[in-house]
């Protein structure tokens, strides 16, 4: 499959879904590629069971404040600049660019990278969807090091990183990203395709464009072709009534409610928010939680709406998928579960607490 | 400036172009209502000729005209009359992932670009400096466009936290390119760098339009015997002076809304409403709050490109006087199209055959108006259609409501009728006098404002005394702009800490408007 101007609208729209409503804004890096792929052409997406299995994978992703990317864009080769260090230290080439994050801007940026390095783009990322943190990865999951992460900025700076786990490398990468000017761009967690292929979400770059074909091709109802496509839950359709947000240590916090409109007008689903939609209630039961991934639609679009643009009056419809199994692993709920998040909760699969379709919870 | 006596209000609309005079204690001694024009002008010249034409009292009174209108937007839109632009960025070596103008629709970017750039330079958050500014490829990216360019437009990244290298930049092209107009990003836009740059090379762009308006507008006035100072209203519902005008024509961008909003106000009094205005073609729905068009906090799109300079927060549907209803093979259709200012030929009512919101009105007793029937075949569609009228302006108006609570709403505009006498959320609705010509009202009553928007380092008397700053200068800036003093007010004020600096800094928006000073 070859990225270009023709599926990187789609693939935009996939990675903002799959963002559970984090994740950053996707048209600035949609506008990158799509002038990457006009200036470099267009990007081929490999499968990991098409590479070696000795073969370098070498994840990438931007770190730093959304709101700041917006204002300084970033000037395009910075991780094609820091492939020869990453190949340097490994003794052995990159075979392959892999997204770090799919959900919302980071899945759009390696595509800007591919292009300019001439690299393969791997079907597959660490996440799939958005977490605010480095080390909530699969790979960590997986044990796979995060040693070393190199770091760059647009003026050319390099800074090594090896840290004695993957909270130590957060907090080094996020001071360094501050004194670049609040923005930086990094590669951790290299490994072997042989690695990759049980470390990491895979199949999630054709997925992303999946969702977005679908959301594309069915301009009347585009929720319904999203929501058989992804084998979503529909956990309400209403509007928003009530937002309840603050932003603390540049992390957004609250809470949003809905209340159902026609067919299910009397009931209010209500998501904790962090970031991400974390947890869906209804009537003080869990409808869905992270690690699944919980995204607020525009009911007439199919656009995902982020947390810090959530608004009273949007009509919207509430969807929730499966997060890939990896998450489901007890190393995963660790990392990634409700209690990694501060909610005292068991997590159960979105589709155990509503089995037997979307009308109501089994 | 001479004193206020009476005033002349003109709002260019999508159907309609109104004309309105008002006296001193803001009095309607005069009204008009004429039919858009393609060109504008000569709409706006009718509808000054009309208004004035029936004044008893000498018209050499009017001492001041403000003039509200869509020449910006119809320039963008025809791609016509746009000044070749010089676009400069200053961002190197970071921002080149997107280049400038990279997205535009093909045809308005070759009608507007005489060249584009990105230089070293450009701020970081915390307001150091990127790399420091190449003052070197700025003169000669300038030297490069003399010739072609009849204006420039310069970005930096971080300007609304620092417009040094901005500042800086502009000299240098001064001294290449003369008295060229430069638009300059941090007076523009906010936070978002392509958004800004686009907001700004439009303004830029339509610096002619700007002028041929201008020159426009003083010669219908002259034409009617009339010689009084002019204003443009623009998109927040406070005027500008031609000079100011000039320097910032994308402000004119909205304004009718804008004006619309602020007539509200004044016919009724309130400073908190939600204001519904229908037109012939489209219906606006909008938000006051203390007296002024609440603004948008999301980007807005001209002509196909993503801004990010203010403007009032609307939601717009396809839904007005002239709308004309179907019926198909999926019941009953309610526009988009309009019949426009041809209403008064087409309506049923007028003896025309094509079924309209309006018809629809007055089958259903809402409105007194033509002197033909409805034919009793025609009229389950036509209250089907008003039915579906009724529920897209429910969800219009809960759609710009912040809150559950229930509100009070003003309708006006000249197809106001089609507003129903409740509507869900709603407390209250008021059908003031002058209804249909609130938009020409809004411009002649408007009020003058002076706006600070920068970062302010905080020093010995910390928050306290940058707020202190920031206001008094905003009130200075109204005054200077024609405000009364007297009764000059501050109408918005925000400030949103910078967070990661060494030196403790906020940015503050201060907005101080009163009425124009008599």
């Amino acid at each position: 499959m070859l990225l270009d101007a023709g599926n990187l609208r789609a693939m935009a729209i996939g990675c903002s879904i799959l963002g559970a409503g984090g994740g950053g804004d996707t048209s600035v890096g949609l506008l990158a590629s799509l002038q990457a792929v006009e200036e470099f052409g267009p990007v081929r997406v490999v499968d990991l069971d098409e590479l070696d299995d000795d073969a370098l994978v070498m994840p990438c992703g931007g770190i730093g404040a959304p709101l700041i990317w917006i204002e300084k864009i970033d000037r395009g080769d910075e991780i094609p600049r820091i492939i020869p260090i990453v190949e340097r230290i490994h003794g052995k080439p990159v075979a392959a660019l892999m997204s770090a994050e799919i959900g919302g801007s980071n899945g759009l940026s390696p595509v800007v990278w591919c292009a300019r390095s001439g690299r393969p783009l791997v079907d597959a990322d660490g996440m799939g969807r958005a977490f605010p943190e480095v080390p909530q990865v699969t790979m960590e999951v997986a044990g796979v090091s995060p040693n070393p992460a190199v770091m760059t900025d647009e003026r050319g700076n390099v800074i090594i990183f090896d840290g004695i786990d993957g909270h130590w490398m957060e907090r080094m990468e996020r001071a360094a990203a501050v004194e670049f000017g609040g923005q930086a761009y990094s590669s951790e967690y290299q490994m072997t395709v042989a690695q990759a292929k049980t470390a990491t979400a895979r199949g999630t770059v054709s997925l992303a464009i999946r969702i977005g074909e679908a959301v594309l091709a069915a301009p009347r109802d585009p929720v319904a072709s999203l929501v058989e496509t992804l084998g979503a839950t529909v956990l309400i359709e209403g509007k928003i009534v009530d937002v309840e947000r603050r932003i603390t240590g540049g992390f957004v916090r609250g809470s949003a409610a809905i209340e159902g409109l026609g067919p299910q007008a009397g009931r209010i689903l209500r998501l904790e928010i962090q970031n991400e939609n974390l947890i869906a209630l209804e009537d003080g039961e869990v409808r869905a939680s992270v690690p699944d991934i919980i995204t607020v639609c525009d009911t007439q679009t199919a656009t995902a709406i982020h947390t810090e643009r959530l608004r009273y009056g949007q009509r919207v419809t509430v969807i929730a998928f499966a997060c890939d199994p990896i998450w489901r692993t007890p190393a995963g709920l660790e990392l990634a579960g409700p209690r990694a998040f501060g909610y005292d909760l068991d997590y159960v699969p979105v589709e155990a607490i509503w089995r037997g379709g979307t009308s109501a919870p089994a | 400036m001479p004193p206020l006596d009476l005033r002349l209000g003109i709002d260019v609309g999508g159907t309609n172009t109104d004309a309105v005079v008002l006296d001193p204690n803001d009095r309607l001694l005069a009204r008009a209502k004429v039919p858009t024009t393609p060109d504008v002008t000569t709409g706006i010249a009718r509808a000054i000729a009309s208004a004035v034409e029936p004044l008893e009292v000498d018209r050499r009174r009017i001492t001041h005209a403000m003039l509200g209108t869509t020449h910006a937007t119809n320039a963008v839109l025809e791609r016509r009359r746009l000044h070749r632009v010089a676009v400069l960025r200053l961002g190197a070596p970071a921002t080149f992932a997107v280049r400038p103008l990279f997205g535009w629709p093909e045809d308005l970017r070759a009608a507007v670009s005489a060249g584009e750039a990105i230089v070293e330079g450009g701020i970081e958050f915390d307001g150091r400096e990127i790399v420091p500014l190449a003052a070197d490829d700025v003169s000669r990216f300038a030297a490069s466009v003399a010739g072609r360019a009849q204006a420039v437009a310069i970005s930096s990244v971080f300007a609304p936290v620092s417009a040094d290298h901005e500042l800086a930049a502009r000299d240098l092209v001064r001294k290449e390119l003369g008295d060229v107009h430069v638009s300059l990003s941090h007076e523009i836009g906010s936070i978002g760098l392509l958004e800004r740059e686009n907001a700004t090379v439009l303004n830029a762009a339509l610096a002619g339009v700007a002028q041929d308006v201008a020159r426009a507008f003083r010669s219908a006035l002259r034409a009617c015997d009339l010689d009084p100072v002019t204003y443009f209203a623009q998109n927040d519902g406070t005027l500008m002076d031609l000079e100011y005008a000039l320097r910032f024509p994308v402000l004119t961008i909205g304004s009718g809304p804008a004006n619309s909003i602020r007539g509200a106000v004044h016919l009724t009094g309130m400073s908190d409403a939600i204001v519904v205005d229908v037109g012939g073609t489209s219906t606006d729905v909008g938000v006051v709050v203390r007296g002024f068009p609440r603004e948008s906090s999301t980007g807005v799109e001209i002509g196909g490109i993503k801004t990010n300079f203010r403007m009032p927060d609307l939601v717009t549907i396809a839904l007005g006087g002239g709308t004309i209803v179907r019926s198909g093979s999926e019941g009953v259709t309610v526009g988009p199209d309009s019949v426009g200012y041809r209403l008064s030929e087409e309506g049923l009512v007028f003896g025309g055959s094509t079924p309209t919101l309006t018809d629809a009105a007055v089958a259903a007793g809402r409105l007194e108006l033509g002197n033909h029937a409805i034919p009793a075949g025609l009229r389950a569609l036509l209250d089907a259609a008003l039915a579906r009228a009724e529920a897209a302006l429910a969800d219009a108006v809960d759609r710009v409501k912040t809150s559950r609570e229930p509100r009070p709403l003003i309708a006006v505009g000249g197809g106001s009728a089609l507003v129903p006498d409740s509507l869900p959320g709603v407390s209250d609705i008021r059908r003031p006098e002058h209804f249909d010509v609130a938009n020409a009202i809004g411009a002649a009553i408007a009020s003058v404002s002076g706006e600070v928007d920068r970062i302010f380092n905080l020093g010995p008397g910390g928050r306290a005394a940058a707020v202190d700053e920031a206001v008094s200068e905003a009130r200075d800036r109204a005054v200077a702009a024609g405000a009364s003093p007297a009764t000059v007010e501050i109408v918005e004020l925000e400030e949103i800490p910078l967070t990661y600096l060494i030196n403790p800094a906020v940015r503050i928006r201060a907005k101080a408007a009163g009425p124009l000073d008599t």
